[in-house]
């Protein structure tokens, strides 16, 4: 399992988009925001943690479709199939290592992001929080959706039909909480709700990725 | 312990392609299958090795004990020579690769980037792999498909020494390895016709 | 006798098209009465006005997008655990008329709505949770229509199905979270006191029983296709291979 997940993260760094092309995507989300709505720091202000919420949001669903999708063409999915390693536990270890390339530097940049958006100071701690136990939802389900979609010519748009409104409780719980502690309300609520999501959905969509999986394979 | 297949019938897409298949491959023997394209041979390997259900009959002895190669090799391009076996190695819980490149003359690419290698290069290393799996029973589609004749000989040295340390073989090949191995022709076991238009059964 | 017998196309097809007639006699029956009474023969409400009278169209169709869904689940259930393939097909033939009915629901929502909130649409909760059961049932559909085999597609939209079902409860409770509504509370419930005044039930449980034989001579009559488009290809598949046809047919 270890190997697996070393293997994807030295995939993701040399093959060079790993990293960067989400981070760049969100960054670009994110400046063509106020270009759209308007200089005006308090509107801003306002929208901040929506905004960069679905920023982070729409930066996982973009490198989602290659997830297993490459693994599929080469053949290297068979080959794992018939591994010691069971196809949950690959999916996990795929999922975390989404995370991790994806994710996590999203969860980093958001509050430098936030700046050019006039997050109000409040926010930042729980928006980084909130997207810090968010994400690993947000990649765990995408996951689940390329699994659905790995056996399909072009998957990648049907991919984000599929998996969006899944994101629903997640973004709403998450964004929710970044948007109370900016008000200076209790955030704890939200919070709780969106942990408990990410630990559901970490329990047992590993699972039904592996069954799908298993259909698509054979 | 031997591999029996017992009065198998594999299919693609539910359409059943053969059946009635039985064969038994004992420690350190060789199975070859051969039959035209399309005859099934695809299907039964990926069916012994577990990536799909048998539509009827059993595979026994087989789980947990293929290593599979397949037309696709699953190398990654971005990764060297040896990271690459490393990796399968590791998966499998093993360690050593240095036998494997021996094996298949690879130890002077070894830091090379799997995507700089020729086709019969990679394909070579695609076989390397089932060395490191430590597998007992090596179940191989077309092995030799863009491999020189000295990359040929390489590989059926290296099946030999396989069997002779009592692991076994079932390769779909058309050419001749010059391995001491049963031949199994697929084409009589082609599911009749009543069967394949059985898949809708329920239907009609 | 099992009621699983019909679970074989062949019978099942038999049988729905000798119950097919009445479904569809009594759906129109039922419509006709229904909407005819509710829109002609009932009084206005002294809020609301005669637009209260959209209530017949708006309340059986948000009900049956409900149940539409509720349906796939149960069948797709019945595809994972049984694996008849009737059933796999009837959620697929299901889908579309939920899709439908979804949209009768939020146009009709639409329409009640402006007069009434001065706003053609809010972010409601019950608006909302209809706006995303919208989008589970076009990924649901879109899925089936990807996939070529069709026991393949069966097996991944019934986990899709599961997965979405889990996600739409979800999504309900994270909505009614975010936001408090507008929405009237249910027009129905088995608790009497809440129900709308007796005059605009009556009619309303007429259309509702409309709506649900409509449903389900929609659901079968597409089910049918379905089994038709398969034995097709199983025809097909047996023609060309050249084994002789069994002569039986529907």
């Amino acid at each position: 399992m270890r190997a697996l997940f070393v293997r994807d993260l030295r995939l993701a760094l040399r093959a060079g988009g790993g990293f960067g092309l989400g981070l760049a995507f969100f960054l670009i989300v994110v400046v063509l925001v106020p270009f759209s709505v308007g200089p005006e720091p308090a509107l801003l202000a306002r929208i901040a943690p929506g905004v960069l919420w679905l920023g982070a949001l729409l930066s996982c669903l973009l490198s989602l479709d290659r997830l297993l999708a490459v693994d599929f063409e080469d053949g290297a999915l068979d080959l794992l199939a018939t591994s010691p390693l069971p196809l949950e536990g690959i999916v996990v270890v795929k999922a975390a290592a989404h995370w991790v390339t994806t994710g996590l530097p999203l969860v980093l940049v958001a509050p430098v992001l936030g700046v050019l958006l006039n997050l109000p100071a409040p926010g930042f701690g729980v928006l980084v929080l909130s997207l810090g136990i968010g994400t690993p939802a947000l990649s765990t389900i995408g996951a689940f959706g390329a699994a659905l979609t790995v056996g399909i010519k072009r998957g990648g748009l049907l991919l984000s039909l599929l998996v969006l409104p899944l994101y629903v409780p997640t973004l709403i719980f998450g964004a929710e909480a970044a948007r109370r502690a900016v008000l200076g309300l209790d955030v704890s609520t939200p919070l709780m709700l969106l942990g408990g999501i990410t630990a559901g959905v970490l329990a047992f969509m590993p699972f039904a990725a592996g069954v799908v999986l298993r259909v698509n394979l054979r | 312990m031997e591999l029996t297949v017992t009065d198998l019938a594999v299919g693609r897409g539910g359409v059943p392609v053969l059946a009635g298949v039985s064969f038994a491959v004992a420690p350190g023997a060789a199975l070859v299958l051969r039959g035209p394209n399309g005859a099934g041979k695809t299907t039964l390997l990926r069916t012994v090795a577990g990536l799909q259900e048998p539509m009827a009959g059993t595979v026994h002895g087989a789980e947990d004990r293929v290593a599979y190669a397949a037309h696709a090799d699953g190398i990654k391009g971005a990764l060297s020579v040896a990271e690459n076996l490393a990796f399968w190695a590791s998966v499998f819980g093993q360690s050593d690769i240095e036998a494997a490149l021996r094996a298949f003359d690879l130890e002077a690419l070894r830091n090379r980037r799997a995507a700089a290698l020729s086709a019969g290069q990679k394909r070579r290393l695609g076989l390397a792999r089932m060395r490191v799996t430590g597998r007992a029973i090596w179940v191989l589609d077309e092995p030799t498909v863009s491999l020189d004749a000295a990359s040929v000989a390489l590989f059926a040295e290296a099946v030999r020494a396989h069997l002779a340390a009592g692991g076994m073989a079932l390769i779909a090949t058309h050419i001749d390895l010059g391995l001491d191995a049963q031949v199994l022709d697929v084409a009589p076991f082609r599911a009749p016709a009543q069967a394949m238009a059985a898949a809708d059964e329920v239907f009609l | 006798m099992s009621l699983w017998e019909y679970a074989n196309p062949v019978k099942f097809l038999r049988l729905s098209e000798r119950v097919m007639p009445w479904l569809w006699v009594g759906a129109a029956l039922c419509l006709v009465v229904g909407l005819v009474w509710g829109f002609f023969f009932t009084p206005d409400d002294f809020r609301q006005g005669s637009t209260v009278k959209i209530i017949y169209l708006h309340v059986p169709a948000a009900l049956m997008a409900i149940n539409a869904w509720f349906m796939m689940l149960v069948a797709s259930l019945i595809w994972i655990i049984r694996r008849h393939h009737v059933s796999a097909l009837a959620a697929r033939a299901a889908a579309p008329v939920g899709v439908v009915m979804t949209l009768i629901a939020l146009f009709t929502g639409a329409i009640w709505g402006q007069p009434m909130w001065g706003t053609w649409w809010a972010w409601d909760p019950r608006l909302t949770s209809f706006l995303i059961l919208f989008l589970f049932y076009l990924g649901y559909v879109a899925l089936w229509e990807a996939i070529e085999d069709p026991d393949t597609a069966a097996d991944l939209t019934s986990i899709l199905c599961l997965v979405g079902t889990v996600f739409a409860v979800l999504s309900r409770y994270a909505v009614n979270f975010w936001n408090q509504g507008l929405h009237q509370g249910a027009s129905l419930s088995l608790d009497k006191e809440e129900n709308v005044a007796d005059v605009f039930y009556q009619p309303l449980l007429v259309c509702i029983g409309g709506f649900v034989l409509l449903f389900f001579a929609l659901v079968l009559y597409r089910t049918g296709t379905e089994i038709r488009v398969r034995r097709t290809r199983a025809l097909m598949a047996r023609e060309a291979s050249g084994a002789p046809l069994r002569t039986e047919g529907v």
